[in-house]
């Protein structure tokens, strides 16, 4: 999901290192054992790992936008009061993911330089926009339904600290579905115009959601090392499937209608559901989806219009350290 | 113009149930003051802590993982530091 | 079809609740305006928890007083059907958020006064009041600090900081002096002890404004000519669009429930 575009082989994973550490590493991976920080890793896991993370943690920030879109207009004071701490949850949950980024050996400043430039990754879905109230409800219910079906088995990862964050991550994470849920059924259950819009924000998000979770498996190159390192522990389609299946009778409950009317279910119980338009979600990841552009222009103008505060911070925390130093030496 | 990179603080939140700090994450700020005010808004809004360590990444020295056999196994064998290698008879109650 | 304003039976009481509860829901829907936009990601935390605080306060205060009113109004009427003329807070909350600076300081003259008032309220009559204000006291009190830590740090950080600190310094002061006024509606509650008399903390606030103006090597203003209006309803352009916003919905969808 936070590596949806990891479509290119850059080449490392053929560098060949200390067999004999490579093996030891394999075998505590096989056996279980958490991997951390200071412990001794192939330059391809670290690697890869520093873009899955911070790509998730770029999601989390980027993530605040469309919902963070609609929080002057809520329309009840208890709605505002959720969705502001709702949002600023996907605030700390990036920053969580940043201090995980940040022990593999980058810098925090370097992750962020790299998404404001646009050289780095974050998930595909928060390039769509939020036209009305019900796309809270709709994102809320199927986004965090989503991510939170790729964030459990996260929970397991094999790098520690990554894991540690996921664990937090999936508490507070709970909240967030059941708010977007709660909204959609609200509306369902409300005027004629209100089950209009929730139907119409299903029909606009449902197809992105199911692109969240990568491209189909046959089509994508680099599971086998991730799955190898225990970094991915199910495939695209097997958590796609899974949510699919999970979503269907929640959707029949608030009496709305999947807008895929080739989906059927099979003699086991699955949904089996039409082609997904890869095209779109290739043109969205290279930049070309509804909010590509505005996304990024948020990020670098907060970045931007914020550096004279951060500034102003150093010079402050400078100025005292130099006035305890004179101070000492009194 | 580069923003110069605020420095990293490791935290250490104590909750409400708890008998030791215990680690949480880290985080950016210029100083201690505002490390100490971030860390508050961040790691303790579900009522998580009494009390909060913030101390510079850099202050932190940790064992180095390679020698983990010599630096613990000898531990493991010295059983004779826990209390369930003595019997004491049942009769002279908790000790 | 758009949904009509209410309307309002002010008695004194109901009048008076309103207005702290108008104070903390456009204080916390102007801090809410930062989510996503702050200087650091840090600073994006601190604003949205302040910003649950207030919200958090005007929800208690608009219920308590649907309460006294007890003419079937709840919160949501009042924040969302109350037109700008019917609207009670201060001219200072509803100012734009502008920079970073200008927030800060608007944060630092309320929370300071909000802090001793609060404190003060809680020994009031009314068990009601007095059980927010023990809440909201707590919540004040690390606005307070975390305003003026901002306020050192940006008063005493670069030329930059500085000259933008002053400028809002300069500017919102005229609008602190509405915070210390009393009318006759609140004249009553304050000899029932149920209400405290503003006037008097305003040494205090002084005190507290000036050595940490002071500390941030900024200037305090000296005029003394006070914007006023807010209270009665005759509120600053701002407001207005602040409101179109904010109740875009429930004007849009007449009696739905959201």
């Amino acid at each position: 999901m936070y590596t949806q575009a990891l479509n290119t082989s850059d080449g490392d994973d053929r560098v060949v290192e200390d067999a004999a550490r490579s093996a030891q590493f394999q075998a505590r991976i096989d056996s279980d054992e958490r991997i951390e920080p200071n412990d001794w890793m192939p330059a391809a896991y670290r690697k890869t790992l520093t873009r899955q993370i911070s790509q998730h943690a770029h999601s989390e920030i980027v993530g605040m936008l469309p919902e963070g879109n609609w929080i002057t207009r809520a329309p009840s004071l208890r709605r505002k009061a959720a969705l502001l701490a709702k949002v600023q949850d996907e605030c700390g949950h990036g920053l969580y993911l940043y201090a995980a980024a940040e022990t593999l050996g980058s810098s925090r400043e370097e992750l962020v330089d790299a998404m404001l430039a646009g050289k780095s990754r974050y998930s595909s879905i928060f390039n769509y926009p939020t036209l009305t109230w019900a796309d809270i409800g709709a994102i809320g219910w199927l986004v965090d339904g989503a991510a939170i079906m790729n964030q459990i088995p996260l929970c397991r990862c094999s790098y520690g600290p990554y894991a540690r964050a996921m664990i937090r991550v999936c508490k507070e994470e709970s909240f967030h579905q059941r708010q977007g849920f709660e909204i959609m059924l609200t509306l369902a259950r409300g005027t004629p115009e209100q089950k209009a819009m929730a139907q119409n924000a299903l029909d606009r998000w449902w197809w992105p959601v199911l692109m969240m979770f990568g491209p189909p498996d046959q089509a994508s190159q680099h599971s086998d090392t991730s799955t190898k390192w225990k970094i991915k522990r199910f495939s695209n389609d097997e958590l796609r499937q899974k949510f699919i299946d999970a979503t269907v009778p929640q959707a029949q409950f608030l009496g709305l209608t999947i807008p895929d009317p080739g989906m059927t279910q099979d003699a086991d119980g699955h949904w089996r559901y039409s082609e997904i338009d890869w095209t779109e979600f290739k043109q969205v990841l290279a930049g070309n989806g509804p909010c590509n552009r505005d996304r990024l222009a948020a990020r670098r103008k907060a970045h931007d219009d914020g550096a004279w505060v951060r500034e102003a911070a150093a010079a402050y925390a400078e100025k005292r350290a130099n006035r305890s130093v004179a101070q000492a030496a009194e | 113009m580069a923003t110069p990179n605020s420095p990293l603080w490791e935290v250490f939140i104590r909750s409400r149930n708890g008998l030791a700090h215990k680690h949480v994450g880290s985080l950016h700020a210029a100083d201690v003051t505002l490390a100490l005010q971030a860390a508050r808004d961040i790691y303790t809004r579900r009522g998580e802590g009494l009390s909060i360590w913030v101390v510079p990444s850099s202050a932190i020295t940790a064992s180095d993982p390679s020698e983990k056999g010599m630096m613990f196994e000898p531990a493991e064998s010295k059983i004779y530091r826990h209390p369930t290698f003595y019997d004491v008879p049942d009769e002279v109650g908790h000790m | 079809m758009t949904a009509a304003s209410i309307t309002v039976s002010e008695t004194p009481l109901v009048l008076y609740v309103l207005r702290r509860a108008d104070d903390a829901l456009i204080l916390g829907h102007r801090l809410s305006e930062w989510c996503g936009h702050a200087p650091a990601m840090e600073e994006d935390m601190a604003l949205a928890n302040m910003g649950l605080d207030l919200i958090g306060q005007a929800r208690e205060l608009y219920s308590y007083a649907a309460k006294v009113e007890a003419k079937g109004n709840d919160e949501d009427k009042f924040a969302y059907l109350r037109d700008v003329r019917q609207y009670r807070n201060l001219l200072l909350v509803e100012q734009p958020n502008g920079d970073f600076a200008r927030t800060m300081t608007r944060q630092f003259f309320y929370a300071v006064f909000a802090d001793l008032y609060w404190r003060a309220m809680m020994m009031s009559r009314d068990t009601t009041l007095a059980a927010i204000a023990a809440k909201a006291e707590k919540e004040f009190a690390y606005h307070v600090r975390h305003s003026s830590e901002w306020m050192i740090r940006l008063g005493d950080g670069t030329d930059e900081s500085h000259r933008r600190a002053q400028t809002a310094v300069d500017d919102l002061w005229a609008f602190t002096g509405e915070m210390f006024a009393v009318d006759d509606a609140e004249r009553g509650l304050i000899d029932a002890g149920i209400a405290v008399d503003p006037a008097s903390l305003r040494p205090r606030w002084l005190k507290t404004i000036s050595t940490v103006l002071g500390e941030a090597t900024l200037t305090m203003p000296q005029n003394d000519w006070m914007q006023k209006g807010g209270r009665t309803g005759h509120h600053t352009e701002h407001l207005g669009h602040l409101l179109s916003e904010l109740q875009s919905l429930q004007r849009t969808f007449p009696g739905a429930g959201w």
